[in-house]
């Protein structure tokens, strides 16, 4: 599998990263080589292979239902990048 | 062309726990920004969700309530997306393997005949948290104490031919969580809210047409406003030669119409996978049939106890069990010991016009069901007219007491002595010769002038029905 | 003194030989002295270490001291720290001041050891080098040239340069015991779910787990008996009894069925690492054990396996990171995408990103099956392998990495080397069992690992197999000359 420029921009832009335009052909080439290295996985065939999502072979544990929690709003914003009347602010959203 | 609409809906009810459902925070609406995040709910780096396990029986009630199979083994996934209302970039929720699927409702239609609606799936999920676009120097602001809050999704398969129907089916999905007590149902603070996928075809296609999504409708008034507003836009462009395009669109209530939302132009790549910091729930048939225990009696049942039981009507039955208070407070004005007839009719006109005019919720009403039994049992024993009834309704409503001691007080016992009312019957005929002589002479209408002028001189409490056969007698 | 054994140390504190205070203030002093060379701690506290130690000294004066009150402590840099900066390596969490502890970090703090300061790491625990740190590549105290590991290599350098007695670590795919391995030190990775996650920054969720990192398999044992355990806020955490590890450090190994994977024998072992491990194995057979050649046949495809599994699940872990909350936010963003884009582009290193589009990719519509789907059948396989194979043996054992230390800078052009530094540890983490590293000898000067596997829960026997390898043998006893004054 070889990624072109497109496909590192795609790729990019759905997990938010910019990438500087002469840096492109780097990734590129990289994830490439490491798409190359995964595809080694389809030498075996896992038709009949049930999935393992987890190491785990146990349930969820279930929590009560108790409030537990108290305000620690301003501990938790004292290092945010911008917040104003207890709300963190980002640049405008459009609906 | 004839055209036929279809529509889907997937609503989404909060459950109503007191903690969030993977964090120890509270959900109580209303509080101060940010006061009830937890690093939880901020995602913070290093915290993990651990479920709620009300929030998991909640869900499997509805499940067990419309008939649907609640999943031995569910499993959480990640969706994945930025948007700031959505601390993690991924929202908690499921994908494949719903706690909930396979299930049914029935709605009835205008015309009194019944329709059944297949509910796809429900699943569990987080709530994000709020964005907020007051100016903030041109910035948004954003609330995270939404965030985390339960979710229960409920997707209906696209059996719906109208907006009419659309709503009906709202309408039985919410008097439903609120039977179950799992939701609060309030559409004002967004605890019950729908999105509704609609599309057009010809009548006779069997083929869908394409979908729009339309996004967040929070009353009942206007999911089927938006419905129609759309149906009749792609309508439109159908019929001009043009192609609906796949999309999510925002019903703007104060313009009336439907517009593209800009935040979901792109197409979304959700990438789901199953979420590695929890593993699957595994409900065993101990927990599923604890939960089938708890189950109240759901709206149909109620509602055919109550035409068998009490011999209402299929439409009062209907209003009387549409949520779970009015049923109970029906059952309970029936306490008293008075007629199941008089009481629905008391309910569904003169107490619910009462509380609509005042604008109060039928938990708030001044008048306990007991109360109201107490009154309904005075008119079928005669001791007041229903007409009298009123006055007495009134000043309960008012606080004056109960039906007794305001009937007492007021002197409103019913005048049921032939002789008290012969005396006044006299008194009228005597005074109006005139009417007299037009009655006897054929003119029939002239007795309901005596009738009123009785009624007005016995203060109202004269029995009618005695009245009448006095009267009549008299006037021979 | 810094080469005393936790045991030793706890003695000389209980016996008032010497004091926490003091302890600690040598280990400071020897940070202050030798870390500018070797660059392995990211963050050092030493205001907060010495009131901890003094805090202690009061316990240990009143006799209330524990097995390890006093003792100081490193914590690796991906473990949160309330009031201490977490910074995972990175410039995105470079002014991240962590609101809360990692339930690690309490558990240390409610043994009352001392936190000496937080350790490099390859950035968000990425990397086999500790070179994709934002904070510069780590040194190897054994050769300043070579690389010391990673992610963990902060760590293990820290600890076999003697600026700590002991750390903890994080292993995502061999990050405890590579590191470990390169820089002659005994580090373990326990069973996935026996240590807490909680405050413990997530790379991939289903594969990370915590564990000591120290100078012997003792050493090991008694952190490991204070970081384990049932956590209620880790839904991954398993409620299971917790044994004493000590306790069972000195039984004989006589009869022990050591399985020999044929597969971590093949190409691409350095020949001399391999020496080493041979002649380590004859020292367990003359000790009594039994060797079984056994087969991993899936194993070979754990590499591209763990390239999958890790970056997707990577890939959502670290969507948080979005400069709205926390940590690094663009100057100026013009719009929220821009925020967005800046702010991770600006605060992710080349490694971290390019995990993240891996993962991306492999997660995306159209590729989810023959990518994420086929590498979740595959971790069965390769799990279902180590299930065969414990049928027949008690431990595994082979080499921890194909070869020594390399140099800075010899693999960073070409992340597909660098990712098969892990070739023989991947496995043990998609599996999710335990696994050791300790020394067994050195090439060239350079230390070489001997990796233990064990099955599920079997950290008491790894701890017990390599505490008596190293009864027979001195390697983890050796110091890396430049340190040793």
């Amino acid at each position: 599998m070889s990624l072109s420029r497109a496909d590192v921009e795609r790729i990019a832009h759905l997990a938010r990263l910019q990438i500087d335009d002469e840096s492109i052909p780097d990734y590129a080439r990289n994830l490439s080589n490491i798409l190359e290295l995964v595809e080694q996985m389809s030498a075996v065939d896992t038709s009949q292979v049930t999935p393992m999502a987890h190491p785990l072979d146990t349930v969820q544990r279930l929590r009560e239902d108790v409030v537990t929690e108290d305000n620690q709003r301003e501990h938790f914003q004292q290092h945010a990048p911008s917040v104003e009347n207890g709300l963190y602010l980002v640049p405008k959203v459009i609906e | 062309m004839e055209w036929e609409t279809v529509i889907g809906l997937e609503i989404h009810a909060q459950l109503q726990t007191r903690s969030k459902i993977f964090s120890g925070a509270a959900t109580a609406y209303g509080a101060a920004p940010n006061t009830q995040a937890c690093a939880v709910d901020l995602g913070l780096p290093g915290v993990l969700p651990v479920l709620n396990k009300e929030a998991v029986r909640m869900a499997a009630k509805f499940g067990l309530a419309i008939g649907a199979t609640v999943a031995h083994r569910s499993i959480f996934a990640r969706k994945n997306y930025f948007y700031p209302d959505l601390p993690k970039g991924y929202q908690i929720s499921q994908y494949e393997l719903p706690i909930v699927a396979g299930g049914k409702v029935q709605i009835e239609l205008e015309d009194g005949t019944h329709k059944t609606i297949g509910v796809t799936r429900a699943h569990l999920e987080e709530d994000a948290g709020k964005s907020l676009h007051e100016d903030f120097h041109g910035m948004t602001g954003i609330d995270l104490n939404r965030a985390g809050t339960p979710l229960l999704e409920i997707v209906s398969e696209p059996d719906m031919r109208s907006a009419q129907e659309a709503v009906a089916y709202m309408k039985k999905i919410h008097s439903l969580v609120r039977y179950l007590e799992i939701c609060d149902g309030n559409m004002q603070e967004g605890s019950f809210r729908c999105d509704a996928n609609v599309s057009v075809r010809p009548k006779g296609q069997r083929e869908f047409g394409t979908r729009a999504e339309l996004k967040n409708i929070n009353s009942f008034r206007f999911v089927e406003k938006a419905i129609n507003i759309e149906v009749e836009r792609q309508i439109d462009i159908l019929e001009s030669g043009g192609k609906v395009v796949q999309e999510t669109r925002l019903y703007d209530a104060d313009n009336n119409q439907t517009r593209a939302m800009r935040s979901k132009e792109e197409a979304m790549d959700y990438r789901y996978f199953p979420d590695p910091d929890l593993l699957p729930v595994a409900l065993d048939d101990a927990f599923l049939n604890t939960v089938r225990a708890s189950l109240p009696e759901l709206p149909d049942a109620k509602r055919r106890r109550f035409i068998e039981t009490f011999a209402v009507s299929e439409y009062d039955a209907g209003i009387l069990t549409s949520s779970r208070e009015l049923a109970d407070y029906f059952e309970r004005t029936l306490d008293a010991g008075g007629s199941a007839k008089l009481a629905a009719n008391w309910i569904i006109t003169e107490l619910s016009g009462a509380l609509n005019r005042a604008g109060l919720e039928l938990g708030a009403s001044p008048v306990t069901p007991q109360q109201l039994g107490g009154m309904i049992k005075r008119i079928d024993d005669n001791t007041i007219s229903g007409k009298i009834a009123k006055q007495v309704f009134e000043a309960m409503w008012g606080g004056a007491g109960d039906a007794d001691e305001i009937i007492e007080n007021q002197g409103l016992r019913q005048v049921t002595d032939s002789g008290a009312i012969e005396v006044l019957i006299d008194e009228i005929i005597a005074a109006n010769p005139q009417q007299v002589e037009q009655y006897r002479a054929g003119k029939e209408k002239v007795f309901g002038f005596f009738v009123g002028q009785v009624m007005k001189a016995s203060k109202g409490k004269a029995n009618p029905q005695q009245l009448n056969d006095l009267l009549r007698k008299k006037l021979q | 003194m810094q080469n005393k054994t936790l045991a030793e140390l706890a003695t000389g504190l209980h016996a008032k030989q010497f004091t926490s205070v003091e302890l600690t203030q040598m280990y400071l002093d020897r940070i202050a002295r030798f870390d500018k060379e070797i660059n392995s701690y990211v963050t050092v506290t030493p205001e907060k270490a010495l009131a901890q130690a003094a805090a202690a000294d009061t316990l240990l004066r009143s006799g209330r001291g524990g097995p390890l009150t006093g003792i100081p402590i490193a914590h690796k840099d991906i473990f949160c720290t309330d009031g201490i900066r977490t910074s995972c390596g990175s410039r995105m969490l470079d002014n991240f001041i962590a609101p809360y502890d990692a339930s690690v970090v309490t558990r240390c703090y409610q043994a009352n050891m001392v936190v000496l300061g937080k350790t490099n790491m390859d950035e968000f625990a990425m990397g086999s080098s500790n070179e994709t740190s934002y904070y510069g590549p780590v040194k190897n105290p054994w050769d300043l040239a070579a690389v010391p590991g990673g992610s963990s290599g902060g760590s293990a350098a820290a600890v076999a340069a003697g600026l700590a007695p002991v750390a903890t670590g994080t292993d995502t795919g061999g990050s405890i015991r590579q590191p470990a391995a390169l820089c002659g030190i005994t580090g373990l990775k326990p069973t996935y779910g026996l240590v807490s996650r909680y405050g413990m920054i997530a790379f991939a969720s289903s594969l990370d787990q915590a564990g000591p990192m120290a100078r012997s398999a003792r050493d090991c044992a008694m952190l490991l008996q204070v970081m384990a355990g049932f956590d209620a806020r880790d839904s991954t955490s398993l409620e299971r009894l917790v044994p004493d590890y000590q306790a069972t450090l000195d039984r004989d190994i006589r009869g022990l069925k050591i399985g020999v994977p044929v597969e971590f024998f093949e190409q691409g072992l350095d020949a001399g690492v391999e020496q080493v491990i041979r002649d380590a194995l004859k020292a367990f057979e003359a000790r009594g054990a039994v060797l079984v050649d056994i087969r991993l046949p899936n194993s070979k495809l754990s590499v591209p396996t763990y390239y999958v599994v890790a970056p997707a699940e990577c890939s959502s872990n670290l969507s948080r990171f979005d400069g709205v909350r926390f940590g690094y936010r663009c100057q100026e963003p013009a719009d929220l995408l821009d925020l967005y884009r800046r702010s991770r582009g600006e605060g992710f290193g080349a490694e971290v990103k390019r995990r993240i589009m891996i993962g991306t990719y492999a997660l995306s519509a159209g590729y989810y099956d023959a990518y994420y789907l086929k590498a979740q059948q595959l971790r069965q396989l390769i799990s279902e392998d180590f299930v065969h194979a414990f049928k027949q043996v008690d431990v595994i054992m082979g080499p921890t990495s194909p070869t020594v230390a390399f140099n800075l800078g010899e693999r960073t052009e070409d992340p597909v080397t660098m990712y098969l530094s892990d070739i023989y540890t991947i496995a043990v983490n998609l599996a999710g069992l335990p696994g050791m590293s300790v020394p067994a000898g050195f090439v060239a000067g350079r230390p070489v690992g001997l990796q233990l596997i064990g099955n599920y829960f079997q950290e008491a026997r790894l701890l017990n197999v390599a505490h008596q390898y190293q009864q027979m043998t001195g390697w983890h006893q050796q110091v890396p000359p430049a340190f040793a004054r």
